[in-house]
């Protein structure tokens, strides 16, 4: 599962709906986020997935969203790191969920 | 270069009062903040451009957020405000911070340190599924995404987040599917004298119990955690309720926290000594009454000292700051410092009363199964850990992480280090206080990989 698509992301939105949309690209293909989302809800609100452990244990999609677990960075195609609970979307941010470039983190 | 100034870490309320008083006295502080914006965690904003009331933001809480906000906005001016900012260091009387690609060093005449607290978390089978988040995330996700994190929620853990977290979801129109208290209630009447010294905030309490029961939201009191079900996400919980009984909740998603945990790397870092405190069940650095810490200079306030909430953050930052001025050589007034004083003392008692009457379930690390993931940066599980402790006789907490890697990952333990700490002294058979205090090391989190120091650092 990938944070693109169609299926029901893991997060809903309650209000705040009137803002302006953000066009970004994960994994290839075009998501919509609104402006002021987080990198994280904007994955979150259309799927389940921002990395895979590199542990093997399966699939993570953060968990302290206060930027003290580190278990929510996210790459940038040309291989950055983001914290997706602390990076507010911007358009045209491209992103992958599935392959992890490396080098690891340090 | 101008002298240096004195630091503050952390734009919460401690953070922001501390700093207010420095202005009073004509002094600029440093004031800095991971977050870009101000208000630390109670008092979290939401982005620009969003437009819920402060009253539906923070309840009965409103006024004062917007009174700090308001403080904290008119005082921007007036500081080396560094908001966006990580400290990610302490050495040599100086901090090391990091925004975007920019390191800087800064030296500090005096260093007030208000760094908050995060969730205490006790670790079960199924913790690291997608859907499954701290309490204090399912609250930032209300309060600056507008969002819940599912659409049928547990609430699982202990504390009088767990209700309140419970009700803010319920009252903005998510689904609650059940609360799931390790405390039994009883806890609670054996705490009612403590906590009767905020009879205000006990009565808070209490109505929003009194809502979520209004709603017919299950709510158990005494259970026993077992595990988290689902494939890839989230599909339902397992407890043992009071009585022995298996139930499950289906959900898809999970809030789970046991109170909260002061955030004391910093203090580690600028070498505070610290002491086990039997109350919090966590190791803390020593402070007087002012806070002070036992390194000349160096002070602490708010939650991240010792977690007595927010109205107390706003005193204990204010104290600090008049003991660092005090310190530094201005007049501060005797009776300054008695008020602060006496208005800190009720909220001591009652934060005794919260642990009392919501206490951490050390004990339950001992039962969870092997499998268990304790450290999700690095998925070390029960297992491996009590294996380290079996073959290897570790005796503490870094013995433990050098040996077998617990408390290592990037989260440096800030999210794991306390259930580690226990499954070590479950195995041992000894009191969690003998296994020791994990130690902070630098940098406390990532650093982008083309971070470069300033051209006039270093
Ligand atoms: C997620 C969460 C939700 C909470 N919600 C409630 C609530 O609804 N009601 C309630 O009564 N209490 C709540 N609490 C408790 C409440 O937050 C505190 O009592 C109060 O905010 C404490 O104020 P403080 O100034 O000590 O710390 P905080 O408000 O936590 O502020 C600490 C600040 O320090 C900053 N910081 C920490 N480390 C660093 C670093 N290394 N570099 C840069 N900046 C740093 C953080 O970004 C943060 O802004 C909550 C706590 C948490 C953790």
């Amino acid at each position: 599962m990938s944070a693109s698509g169609h299926e029901a992301g893991l997060f809903r939105r309650l209000a705040e709906t009137g803002r302006r949309p953000v066009r970004l690209w994960v994994d290839g293909q075009p998501i919509e986020a609104l402006e002021g989302d987080t990198l994280m809800v904007a994955l979150l609100t259309q799927g389940l997935v921002l990395r895979h452990s590199e542990f093997g244990d399966g699939a993570r999609a953060g968990f302290c969203m206060m930027g003290a677990c580190q278990d929510c960075w996210v790459w940038t195609e040309q291989g950055g790191r983001l914290r997706a609970c602390s990076t507010t979307v911007i358009e045209s941010l491209r992103i992958v969920t599935r392959e992890v470039p490396w080098p690891a983190l340090p | 270069m101008a002298s240096p100034a004195v630091i503050v870490i952390g734009a919460g309320p401690a953070g922001i009062r501390a700093a207010a008083r420095l202005v009073e006295a004509g002094l600029r502080p440093v004031l800095i903040d991971e977050n870009e914006r101000s208000g630390g965690q109670i008092y979290r904003r939401q982005p620009a451009g969003f437009t819920r009331p402060a009253s539906a933001l923070y309840g009965s809480e409103a006024a004062k957020a917007v009174a700090l906000h308001a403080a904290a906005d008119a005082l921007a001016p007036r500081l080396d405000y560094r908001p966006g900012t990580l400290v990610w260091g302490i050495a040599d009387g100086a901090v090391l911070t990091q925004r975007g690609d920019r390191l800087e060093r800064l030296p500090y005449a005096a260093l007030i340190l208000c760094s908050g607290a995060t969730d205490r978390i006790m670790p079960l089978p199924g913790w690291t599924l997608p859907g499954v988040y701290s309490l204090g995330a399912a609250q930032i996700a209300l309060k600056a995404q507008a969002c819940a994190i599912g659409s049928r929620v547990v609430f699982m853990g202990t504390g009088p987040l767990l209700y309140l977290v419970a009700w803010q979801y319920v009252k903005a129109g998510a689904t609650v599917a059940a609360v799931l208290d390790t405390s039994p209630s009883r806890r609670r009447v054996l705490a009612a004298a403590a906590l009767a010294a905020r009879p205000a905030v006990l009565a808070q309490g209490l109505r929003y119990l009194a809502g979520l029961r209004r709603a017919g939201i299950p709510v158990l009191t005494g259970v026993t955690p077992l595990r988290i079900e689902g494939h890839g996400r989230v599909a339902g919980v397992v407890v043992s309720d009071r009585a022995g009984r298996e139930r499950r909740v289906e959900a898809d998603a999970v809030g789970l926290g046991y109170g909260l945990r002061s955030e004391t790397q910093l203090a580690d870092l600028a070498k505070a000594r610290f002491g086990f405190d039997a109350v919090a069940r966590q190791w803390l650095p020593e402070t007087d009454a002012d806070g002070r810490s036992s390194v000349p200079l160096v002070y602490l306030a708010g939650d991240g000292a010792v977690v007595r909430g927010a109205d107390a953050a706003e005193l204990a930052g204010r104290l600090a700051a008049c003991a660092a001025l005090r310190d530094l050589g201005h007049a501060v007034p005797e009776e300054e410092f008695s008020r602060l004083r006496a208005a800190l003392r009720p909220m001591s008692r009652f934060r005794q009363g919260l642990e009392n009457g919501f206490p951490w379930p050390g004990h339950l690390a001992a039962m969870l199964p092997n499998e268990t993931i304790i450290c999700r940066c690095e998925a070390i599980t029960a297992g491996a850990i009590r294996r380290t402790v079996a073959e290897t006789g570790a005796p503490e907490m870094n013995r433990a992480k050098s040996l077998g890697r617990v408390g290592m990952g990037r989260c440096q333990g800030r999210i794991c280090g306390l259930a580690a700490a226990e499954v070590i002294a479950a195995a041992r058979g000894v009191p969690v206080e003998e296994v020791g205090q994990l130690r902070g090391a630098a940098p406390i989190k990532p650093l982008p990989l083309t971070a470069e120091l300033g051209p006039d650092e270093g």
